[in-house]
């Protein structure tokens, strides 16, 4: 019964480790760029979660009322002022440059929160569980798990039902007949880049709900995401949720196996799979 | 028309290629007219120096971004840890045995992240740096996760008295950075290196000529691996204390190097060793402002790489068309014949 209930808790864990990944698979999906600050990121929205509530004395779900919408902003915003500036055949100038952006962020937030581990309260929520069978299962893992489904199929449905992914899909599939055909390429990157940034925000919230975290927790979390992505197969958001859940089951059962293990487990999964199904799982564009 | 010829000498490089015999010579007697303190500050140039040239051999050259070069630093500390510790190999011997095994170990991790493109393969560097640092911090008999120091025995072992081991921690850094900076030189004038310029500069291009690009890749990768181990080594023999998150640091071994590259001029061979200058003269001055520096040097490097993306060197090599170092080809002699 250990081993069943190891791996309902990675599936769930996988959730979250979805929307780590969610945000990386739909700006490499709609304009190829791989985005090494997206751990910190993730961070920052945490600590945007932890000053929303502390000065406003919201609990951090009614905080992702403001910070969904703040990432959003600073990720278009972000998009149009700097990374727009990258975009093109050569793949260095986007990598070094988010890379640039990863130390600076996780160096502001060291002087602005000091290095010091801290957490979102959410309160009794964090601990309710219900009693399926003899498991128990987090109220919260569940929320996170149901959010990261909505939010996938959310995306899916607007790849292939409105205007917007439309346009997302034009620009993925030629840059420039899109701009011809009356897009501007720069808003539309911004809008991705927005939106990847929002779901970002959604993950940071949870990631602060779940465990304590600090100004490096960055990198952890942009791997954790990259491989989900790389195991799903790059550009199929479904494939990227079954990718957060073998890599959440992968750890869970290695932490089971000796603690030590739980990351390492994960990781060796990766590659193995990497090993024998380079382009993942189930691919649908190529890298 | 009998006068003109190609030649990649200019009357500057070999004006500095003789001026690097007494700078070299200098350096050498450095024991004898450098503080302590300087000669340890010289020996981390050193070393960082050659851990530029080899990320910029990678990311500049053979078109391989890694962010996880800190895998091979960290492999060799443990590396000669485990080997003068564990093994009880004689130093002198286990730092060519290290090297050569980080080779042996690079070549599968090739196999197996060159399966990823671009900017994946940088991040898949990261989760094999990563792999090696949790393996790492479970061997006990390393320390496990807080690490180890390097017995006092072997350390005494190899010199007579504290002046000698500085010394001799010294000319182990320089020469790794002259073997390193020689070897990419040298490299790049051969015919692997001709063909790893073309990668470079044309990927499609070069395949359609017949270069195994894969081949090439693959030589680059093992051999950088092999050498970064190296440097690995003696970057730990200097701090004489290892732990995983210290040997594995990503800022450290690969963030800093980053910028030191794309600071100095990626793609060339002086903006690694000019970056390098930069980087330590602005660490020298700006180091009290703690993290404000890194945030500077951050933004340093996202300006370079969007206003001149060929930094400092590119930036003088294209004002002035010069090279320090005989690389590209050049006809002289076109004013005469005509």
């Amino acid at each position: 019964m250990d081993w069943v209930n190891a791996v309902v808790q990675g599936v769930l864990l996988g959730g979250l480790y979805a929307l780590f990944a969610a945000g990386l698979s739909l700006i490499f999906g709609v304009m190829r760029l791989v985005n090494i600050a997206h751990g910190d990121l993730i961070v920052l929205s945490a600590y945007l979660a932890l000053t929303v509530t502390t000065a406003l004395g919201l609990s951090p779900l009614m905080a992702l009322m403001i910070v969904v919408p703040g990432m959003g902003l600073i990720g278009y915003l972000l998009q149009r002022a700097i990374l727009n500036r990258t975009m093109g055949e050569d793949l260095l100038p986007p990598l070094l440059v988010t890379f640039g952006l990863s130390v600076i962020i996780q160096n502001a937030l060291l002087m602005g929160y000091t290095a010091d581990p801290q957490n979102l309260q959410a309160g009794d929520i964090e601990i309710a569980s219900v009693e399926v069978g003899s498991i128990a299962l987090g109220v919260m893992p569940l929320i996170v798990f149901a959010t990261a489904v909505v939010v996938i199929a959310a995306l899916q449905w607007m790849f292939y039902h409105t205007a917007l992914g439309r346009a997302f899909r034009a620009t993925s599939d030629n840059q420039d007949i899109a701009q011809l055909m009356g897009l501007n390429r720069a808003h539309v990157f911004g809008l991705a880049m927005g939106l990847s940034l929002a779901v970002t925000a959604l993950a940071g919230v949870f990631l602060g709900i779940r465990t304590s975290f600090d100004p490096a927790a960055g990198s952890a979390r942009l791997i954790f995401g990259f491989e989900a992505v790389i195991i799903g197969g790059l550009g199929n958001l479904w494939g990227t949720l079954a990718g957060g859940v073998i890599l959440g089951v992968a750890q869970t059962l290695g932490a089971k196996i000796n603690p030590g293990y739980q990351i390492l487990a994960g990781h060796i999964v990766f590659l193995v799979i990497l090993a024998i199904r380079p382009r993942g799982l189930f691919p649908r564009i190529d890298g | 028309m009998s006068q003109m010829h190609v030649t990649r000498r200019t009357r500057l490089s070999t004006a500095v290629l003789i001026l690097l015999v007494p700078i070299l010579i200098l350096l050498i007697a450095a024991p004898w007219w450098a503080g302590r303190a300087d000669l340890r500050l010289m020996g981390e140039i050193a070393l960082y120096m050659s851990l530029a040239t080899l990320w910029n051999l990678l990311a500049g050259y053979a078109g391989l971004v890694s962010v996880g070069q800190q895998a091979y630093v960290g492999l060799g500390g443990y590396l000669f840890f485990a080997l003068t510790m564990l093994a009880g190999i004689d130093p002198y011997v286990a730092l060519p045995l290290a090297a050569l095994a980080g080779a042996v170990i690079a070549a599968p991790v090739a196999v197996l992240i060159f399966r990823l493109r671009g900017a994946y393969f940088a991040i898949g560097t990261w989760v094999m740096a990563e792999v090696f640092r949790l393996t790492f911090a479970q061997v006990s008999s390393l320390g496990g996760g807080s690490g180890t120091s390097l017995s006092a025995s072997i350390v005494r072992g190899m010199a007579d008295g504290r002046s000698a081991r500085e010394a001799m921690a010294w000319w182990l850094a320089l020469g790794v950075a002259v073997l390193v900076i020689g070897s990419v030189v040298l490299f790049l004038r051969s015919r692997q290196g001709v063909a790893l310029t073309a990668i470079r500069d044309n990927e499609v291009a070069a395949r359609s000529l017949g270069i195994d690009i894969w081949r090439t890749k693959f030589i680059v990768y093992v051999v950088t691996g092999g050498l970064t181990t190296l440097v690995g080594c003696l970057i730990f023999l200097q701090k004489l204390r290892i732990s995983p998150d210290a040997a594995f640091s990503v800022n450290d071994w690969t963030a800093f190097v980053i910028f030191i590259v794309v600071i100095g001029g990626i793609g060339t061979i002086e903006g690694p060793i000019i970056g390098t200058l930069v980087f330590f003269a602005l660490r020298e001055t700006m180091a009290d402002l703690g993290t404000l520096y890194l945030i500077a040097l951050g933004l340093v490097a996202i300006v370079i790489m969007l206003k001149a993306p060929r930094g400092l060197w590119g930036f003088f090599r294209d004002r002035y068309n010069i090279e320090i170092f005989p690389l590209s080809r050049r006809v002289t002699g076109l004013n005469k014949g005509a």
